[in-house]
């Protein structure tokens, strides 16, 4: 009785005081989850949350956090508000990064060591099939239509178009060395996919599967081998993509019209996944060296405040 | 006993290769030359001795580079030819190498690399050379037909020397072993610490017989019983022959760096960082065991060839050279940069790690020694001070 009283009364105070959003933050070596307050730039709390957590996905209806713990080979659903542990899903080993599809009922689950992509019905919590991709395969999205699948493989280099409605391979598209992570614009008709060794960001055609554009990288002070992209986000007009450039400690603006590089913003050491806030006001980086997160305000185009987090952040979700 | 030689040609028992000849497929045909070396017995039984140091390396990349080329419609296949110790390698080479293949991972000693790279068919021949680490290859003997994979001697002493800065452990006290490559390994380190401004405070010559394991105790403190002082013994035992019996038992409590103790690799089983724990595992899983520097060298060569021939679209031995020697080449090393070769010896460059027996200490290059184009080029002869110069490498 007392402690239903005390658990609504602290979920009150929880609502009220995130009025803004909440940003989770994995940390790879901490074995837990940060939550950080965006808007006073603090971090609230740390909870443990099992072995070496790397991807983290919040479902369509903000309830759900899925997080990939690596070393425990699985993905745990954990409730957004709660942070109770409510299941676990069957990813096979190792998962690292894995993609919900926009219904929130399917989740892709890239299996680095056996080559595999894993297809998980979240409902049944059961695999659906295992698909073959190429060698060690890391970046995956689905497309906001649900129609396509992209597995990036970073030994076979390789884009891998996975059709959502029957689960095969269809395409192949050749990137530059160690392709990383892959999105698309909110339109479907092209997806970005960053190259780490080949220090590229390649634009590709959802229509025909080929190149569009290849964009480099040129920061001065920078050497060239220190510029290897991973993360990247577009906003939901298509007007500007961010690209986190790792061990360049830097965020490229991109133009997604003009496809030219607008700017680099300065942010902590080794920069490896971004977020936007809901309003896509503000971008949130992990930063893995620095163990920190950035905070861009997206309007000016500066970053605004760094928090430190724990050691090794590696994924970053935000919900509203 | 006419036959000198004996090559084998060992069965792939991969699905992959069973396409070979798939039609309107590229075939890249790759050829492994190995000679056996005769290698000392171990100092002690707690390592096995590994055979066929390279070859899962490189079959292991052949797989890889099928993966894309099941895409790219291009299948590359291996061969291999493994000599033993008192064949002869020219021999194999004109008979079954040359004239058949474009593209050779060669796991050879230093003197029979260039002697096999000085054929006159191994001309239209590239030779990624997966094993050798001599300084004197990549300069006055270097050869224009030769690729070096692993890093040479004085790679790996600045990335030594660099730590040893860093840490600020300034004097040196250097103990060189009684073979040609101690000695040329003990020459590295003296280019090292004149280049990090490192003080040798004594050099000496180990000449205590090499049963190390029944006198190390009271021989290595009087050994090492020297007027200066210092802040590490620096051991130049490249075949391991007294070096592990150093630690522990100087006459002072120093650390032991160099060819045992802290050791500069291209490769160690702590490495786990940059996804080298996919290729780590993927490598016991094959071959059994874990990943020894040649099995890297050979792996690094063999994917070379991939990546210019998936970017080239040939098969050709011209576009893959100048594509390999090209700004655009970045290759995936497992180390956390793009790895390239340096034009003016053809050496990839590359990070160097320094590890211990059971934990990675650092991977060079350290933080803060900076160079203008990369980073990577404070290692090794860097391109004022290279000795290679094609025109008379080719006299």
């Amino acid at each position: 009785m007392n402690k239903q009283v005390i658990s609504s009364v602290l979920s009150l105070i929880l609502a009220a005081s995130a009025q803004a959003e909440t940003v989770f933050v994995t940390l790879e070596k901490d074995n837990a989850l940060a939550l950080i307050d965006p808007v006073e730039g603090e971090l609230i709390k740390t909870v443990e949350i099992g072995q070496r957590p790397r991807g983290i996905v919040v479902s369509p209806d903000n309830k759900v956090l899925y997080i990939a713990v690596s070393d425990d080979n699985t993905v745990k659903m954990i409730d957004a508000e709660t942070l109770k542990e409510i299941g676990t899903l069957p990813s096979s080993d190792d998962p690292e990064t894995f993609a919900l599809n926009p219904k929130g009922d399917r989740l892709y689950v890239s299996n680095e060591d056996d080559s595999m992509v894993t297809v998980i019905d979240i409902a049944k919590k059961k695999v659906i099939k295992q698909i073959k991709v190429g060698v060690e395969p890391e970046g995956i999205t689905v497309s906001p239509d649900n129609r396509w699948v992209i597995s990036a493989s970073e030994t076979t280099n390789m884009l891998h178009w996975i059709d959502a409605k029957t689960n095969e391979i269809v395409e192949n598209t050749l990137v530059d060395a160690r392709p990383r992570a892959v999105t698309f614009t909110a339109d479907s008709k092209f997806a970005w996919a960053t190259s780490e060794m080949g220090s590229t960001l390649t634009i590709v055609d959802a229509n025909t599967k080929q190149i569009l554009k290849r964009i480099t990288f040129e920061i001065q002070g920078v050497a060239k081998d220190k510029v290897q992209p991973v993360g990247v986000v577009i906003d939901k007009e298509s007007k500007l993509g961010y690209v986190a450039l790792g061990p360049a400690n830097r965020v490229a603006v991109v133009n997604a019209q003009t496809y030219e590089v607008e700017k680099y913003l300065l942010v902590g050491q080794r920069v490896w996944n971004l977020a936007f806030s809901p309003d896509q006001k503000r971008l949130y980086t992990t930063n893995g060296v620095s163990n920190d997160i950035s905070i861009i305000d997206l309007d000016s185009q500066t970053v605004t405040k760094s928090v430190g987090v724990g050691n090794f952040p590696w994924g970053v979700a935000v919900k509203p | 006993m006419s036959v000198s030689f004996i090559v084998l040609q060992l069965a792939v028992p991969n699905f992959l290769f069973a396409k070979t000849t798939k039609k309107g497929n590229l075939d890249i045909k790759i050829a492994y030359l190995m000679q056996i070396q005769k290698v000392r017995p171990p100092l002690s039984n707690l390592d096995p001795i590994v055979e066929n140091k390279g070859v899962f390396g490189a079959e292991l990349a052949i797989e890889d580079n099928n993966t894309t080329g099941e895409y790219t419609k291009q299948t590359f296949s291996l061969e291999k030819f493994i000599v033993p110790a008192e064949g002869d390698v020219a021999e194999v080479f004109n008979k079954n190498i040359a004239k058949k293949f474009a593209f050779v991972v060669t796991n050879l000693a230093p003197d029979i690399t260039n002697k096999v790279a000085d054929l006159d068919a191994a001309k239209d021949i590239l030779l990624f050379d997966a094993a050798t680490v001599d300084d004197a290859l990549r300069n006055k003997d270097c050869r224009a037909n030769v690729l070096h994979l692993l890093p040479s001697r004085a790679m790996r002493t600045d990335a030594l020397a660099q730590y040893l800065m860093k840490k600020r452990w300034t004097k040196w006290f250097l103990v060189v072993g009684a073979t040609e490559e101690d000695k040329r390994y003990a020459e590295a380190i003296k280019r090292s610490a004149k280049k990090f401004n490192m003080k040798i405070v004594q050099e000496k010559p180990w000449e205590h017989t090499f049963d190390a394991r029944r006198t190390a105790q009271s021989d290595v403190a009087v050994f090492t019983q020297i007027d200066e002082d210092y802040d590490v013994l620096v051991v130049a035992d490249e075949q391991g022959q007294f070096g592990e019996y150093l630690d522990y038992r100087t006459w002072i409590p120093r650390p032991v760096i160099g060819t045992q103790g802290l050791v500069a690799t291209s490769w160690h089983r702590t490495h786990e960082q940059w996804g080298a724990t996919q290729i780590q595992n993927r490598f016991k899983e094959k071959a059994g065991r874990w990943m020894e520097e040649q099995d890297y060298g050979a792996y690094l060569a063999v994917r070379s060839i991939g990546e210019a021939a998936t970017r080239t679209k040939s098969n050709e031995l011209k576009p893959i050279k100048d594509y390999l020697l090209s700004d655009p080449f970045a290759l995936q090393g497992y180390k956390g940069t793009p790895l390239s070769f340096r034009p003016w010896d053809n050496q990839l460059r590359q990070p160097v790690l320094l590890a211990a027996p059971r934990s990675l200490v650092a991977v060079a290059p350290i933080e803060g020694f900076l160079h203008p184009k990369t980073e990577l080029d404070t290692l090794g002869y860097d391109q004022p001070e290279t000795g290679c110069q094609w025109s008379k490498a080719h006299e």
